[in-house]
């Protein structure tokens, strides 16, 4: 099929971006969105020309890497899909498909579609681990746990950090993101005795980084790839408020 | 007539400890000198790579007080390669009660190896994976459980015991975020500081010892220098050389083939692993291939049509005009026999002329026995995300029709030739994980790269670091050293040069090329003949990709075209390394499939008088060919056998 795109190109931060148009000629519907923009840039740079820069790398959903917004939804129109498992079938001949990066104050462009997320490594930083230093573990099966625990752990666990639940939110709020790691840890017996300074640390970094607050616009939970679910930011709010409760009691 | 010269006897040392094999690393440990706590800080450690290996390698380092920068290429080290890994990690916990122990690990990794690894690093490796699955735990890895809140575990890869640890069907997205984690608590401590978005791109040697590296700053493309003590490459394997794989698409070889260049020596680079249960190639615009779990062959029954050919539908084709060819040839094992025994079936039909699909490169993986058996909903609650992800990626839907699944490159047991150190033959340099070719012979059991990757991390190289810092001798160096400004120097002039060629094809479209012929010839099939004409025509191709290839742009921004380039002239001469390795061993093994020594059933027949030892090949200057050096492997503990699936 055919189809043309109007794609964001921007040289790099510095510089204003505006939207160019490209044809994209011959695509088979079997082919992932990443490979049709593959074509469009090996045309591009048979011609000499700069070809279009977008992050990526597994190209099956897991890495989080790819970050591109189509027709105005972060990660394009399928739900539960990064845009690198969305395939052509699922556009029509002849379609119109714009492509911008991810927007929001906290990601600033670095070039084209390409944008700096390393705000969520310095989120982590903040308090997203269980101090255990390697060689000092107990044997694993003594720590027991409950398997419901473990597996609600993992739905929280499975977030891919891709940023989209922020791309998304009007607010550009980052909560959908820290919510996964804080639920993980605080639903696992390993992560009680940091639970208290994980979340206030986390939650005081994420203003100073640039992202706004939760107004409940449930956009995140709409466009995560990974289904992450907003009653893990009922949960970190719950964490915070006991860890206020506990800190004005000492 | 291999066209390599035979330098020996040079005699590679393996720095093996002297005594019983259980007790060779309690023993090391006690012999490696310590290093004082207070100054350990006065050490830099320069780690590049964030996968498994190297996040819980930095981690664990800064943890013993090191300072630690690490790089890597992806926007944020939780994006390494390793995230991808789908199905577990083995070790030898015995919790089913089935008979399990490090003993057995150690004796399956061998013999799953095909008898080409050194038994004292297996062991080893048997030894400290225990330890892992604790650590991992404690850092809050969210491990499948039972009822009661112990660890499940499940069989893998045709494991005759359960000594798989897993979290969902993403289990290395959990390891190293449990990795990274840890990683990131020594940021916040001050011990570890993280380069993201920098790609290594040249070792720089100083008196004969790694002394740092340069990196180019993908974002602005400066080129950096970092000084330091000593250099861990934890940069994954190399099997993006065939252009379609299962790896993600930064995966490369360019660190550890600069680093073969600087005099690393490079071992076994013709074992790789090509993975039997892969989504087939569909067309030319394909980047990458997609796996499928393993774990399908427990249900699935893998056929084909009986007639050459056939062009009708599979429900069209009776029962008895089918070939159940896994289960017709291995009566005992049927379709669980090991990877590459499955993986050459399959080419074995296809090349018949018997492949299904629409490029006859395909056969049917079909559930329609256990549907019936078992009902959908069991097969649902077992398989269901991989259905989905088949019938999203294909369009069809397999609890209606078969899968259709082929082999594809997957992993590279070769790599950077180590000691028991993890350190290769430059003093100072250490490969870990999938980078170096340590512990799966000449091929890998399921399970057991994770678990090698995070061994090597968090359990090996901190204490064998501390004994190379220990006794070597390092004089001050930081990046004013004129080594440092020669060698930017020359990644300059090669990085322009690429730039300069202007010509009319894109580096993807030379990949292509050489991912096919290295595919037809020395993929899961070799012999002689189609091995000589890759080494007449690799070199062709390296020629005119220095005459013909566009990279446009410049040096100073944020070029992927100019990345993809570099790392694509390096893939063309990795690939003739590799053919030149496939081609002196004339026998098979493992992953290593020589059409010219088979059994008299069509298995890969192994050669142990003339071919039990490592080869690791000394690069000897560009256009000159590679000397080859042999570790020979001795075999005290694990009597080598024919391997026999029937
Ligand atoms: C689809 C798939 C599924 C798998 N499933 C399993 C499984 O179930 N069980 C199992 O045991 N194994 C599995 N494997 C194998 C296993 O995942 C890998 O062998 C392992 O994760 C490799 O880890 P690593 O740390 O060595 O390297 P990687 O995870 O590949 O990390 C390499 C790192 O090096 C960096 N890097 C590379 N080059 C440079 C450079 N020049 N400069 C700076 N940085 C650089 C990258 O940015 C990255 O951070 C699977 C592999 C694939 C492809
Ligand atoms: S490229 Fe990895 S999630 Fe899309």
């Amino acid at each position: 099929m055919n189809l043309t795109l109007k794609v964001w190109r921007q040289k790099d931060g510095a510089s204003r971006g505006a939207l160019e148009t490209y044809a994209a000629r011959d695509i088979s519907p079997d082919a992932s969105f990443l490979e049709m923009i593959d074509i469009v840039n090996e045309e591009l740079i048979r011609e000499g020309k700069d070809p279009i820069a977008f992050d990526n790398d597994c190209r099956e959903g897991i890495c989080g890497t790819c970050s591109l917004v189509v027709n105005g939804r972060a990660h394009g129109p399928q739900r539960n899909h990064t845009v690198c498992t969305l395939h052509m079938r699922h556009f029509k001949d002849g379609d119109v498909i714009v492509v911008e990066p991810w927007r929001s104050r906290a990601f600033p462009v670095i070039k084209d579609c390409v944008v700096d997320r390393a705000a969520l490594d310095r989120l982590t930083a903040a308090g997203g681990y269980i101090s255990v230093p390697t060689g000092s573990a107990v044997d694993a099966n003594a720590i027991l746990v409950p398997r419901d625990s473990a597996e609600k752990a993992m739905d929280a666990a499975a977030c891919i950090g891709c940023g989209a639940c922020v791309a998304a939110c009007p607010n550009a709020s980052v909560s959908l993101f820290l919510a996964a790691k804080i639920s993980q840890l605080a639903l696992l017996p390993q992560g009680q005795p940091e639970r208290e300074r994980r979340v206030k640390a986390m939650t005081a970094l994420m203003k100073a980084e640039g992202f706004g607050n939760c107004s409940w616009e449930r956009e995140c939970e709409a466009t995560c790839p990974k289904d992450i679910k907003i009653a893990n930011i009922s949960r970190m709010n719950r964490e915070f408020l006991l860890a206020a409760l506990s800190s004005a009691e000492h | 007539m291999n066209g390599a010269s035979t330098k020996d006897p040079i005699k590679m040392n393996a720095a093996i400890p002297d005594g019983p094999i259980q007790e060779k690393w309690d023993k090391h440990r006690f012999d490696l000198k310590l290093i004082n706590p207070a100054n350990k800080r006065k050490y830099e450690i320069l780690v590049v790579g964030t996968g498994l290996a190297g996040a819980s390698a930095a981690a664990a380092l800064s943890e013993l007080g090191y300072k630690v920068k690490v790089f890597c290429i992806q926007d944020s080290p939780r994006r390494a390669h390793s995230i991808a890994a789908q199905g577990g990690i083995n070790a030898a916990k015995n919790y089913p009660n089935d008979s399990d122990s490090v003993w057995r690990l150690f004796y399956d990794t061998v013999k799953g190896g095909d008898y080409r690894a050194r038994e004292a690093n297996v062991y080893r490796l048997a030894q400290v994976s225990n330890a892992i699955i604790d650590h991992c735990v404690a850092l809050g890895v969210p491990f499948a459980r039972e009822y009661g809140g112990t660890l499940s575990n499940r069989s893998f890869g045709g494991a005759q015991v359960s000594r798989t640890f897993y979290a969902r069907g993403q289990t290395g997205q959990q390891l190293l975020l449990g990795a990274y984690s840890a990683m990131m608590r020594q940021v916040a401590a001050g011990g570890v500081e993280v380069f993201a978005r920098r790609e290594m791109v040249e070792l720089v040697v100083i008196d004969g010892r790694a002394r740092g590296v340069v990196c180019r700053n993908l974002v602005t493309g400066k080129l950096e220098s970092y000084a330091g003590h000593a250099v861990l490459l934890c940069t994954g394997g190399y099997g993006n050389v065939f252009y379609l794989s299962t790896n993600a698409i930064n995966s490369n070889a360019s660190a550890i083939w600069r680093c073969h260049k600087k005099g690393a020596l490079f071992a076994n680079p013709c074992y790789t692993q090509i993975h039997p249960t892969c989504i087939p190639v569909s067309g030319d615009y394909q980047s990458k291939l997609t796996l499928m779990s393993e774990s399908l062959r427990n249900d699935g029954r893998i056929w084909v049509p009986k007639k050459k050919l056939d062009g009708r539908k599979p429900s069209e084709i009776p029962e008895g005009e089918r070939d159940y060819f896994l289960e017709r040839k291995y009566p005992s094992f049927g379709n669980l026999v090991p990877r590459d025994v499955a993986s050459r079936n399959a080419k074995q039909v296809a090349d018949d002329g018997r492949g299904v699909g629409s490029t006859g490169f395909a056969v049917y993986l079909d559930f329609a026995d256990s549907l019936k058996r078992l009902g959908v909903d069991v097969i649902r609650e077992r398989y269901g995300n991989l259905f989905e992800m088949y019938e999203h990626i294909t369009s069809e839907d397999p609890y209606q029709s078969p899968m259709r699944i082929y082999p594809a490159a997957h992993y590279t047991m070769g790599g950077l030739w180590v000691d028991y150190n993890l350190m290769t033959s430059i003093p100072g340099l250490f490969a870990l994980g999938e980078a170096n070719f340590s512990d799966h012979g000449a091929n890998r059991l399921g399970a057991s790269a994770l678990m090698q990757g995070l061994a090597d991390g968090y359990f090996i190289a901190p204490y064998t670091l501390g004994g190379y810092l220990g006794t070597a001798r390092l004089d001050k160096v930081d990046t004013i050293h004129p080594a440092f400004a020669e060698v930017e120097g020359a990644v300059r002039e090669r990085l322009q040069k690429l730039l300069s060629i202007k010509g009319k094809r894109t580096p993807s479209e030379f990949h292509r090329e050489l991912g096919k012929l290295l595919w037809d010839n020395c993929g899961m099939g070799r012999n002689e003949a189609g091995l000589m004409k890759c080494l007449a025509a690799i070199p062709q191709m390296r020629e005119r990709y220095w005459k013909e290839v566009m990279v446009p742009g410049t040096n100073e921004e944020f070029n992927q075209a100019l990345e993809r380039a570099d790392r694509v002239a390096d893939y063309l001469e990795l690939s003739e390394l590799l053919v030149r390795d496939a081609l002196h061993r004339k026998e098979s093994c493992g992953g290593h499939f020589r059409e010219e020594s088979q059994t008299e059933e069509g298995e890969a027949k192994r050669d142990d008088a003339n071919f039990s030892y490592v080869g690791a090949w000394e690069f000897a200057g560009a256009g000159r060919d590679p000397v080859l050096h042999k570790e020979p492997l001795a075999f005290e503990y694990v009597k080598p056998s024919q391997r026999s699936y029937k």
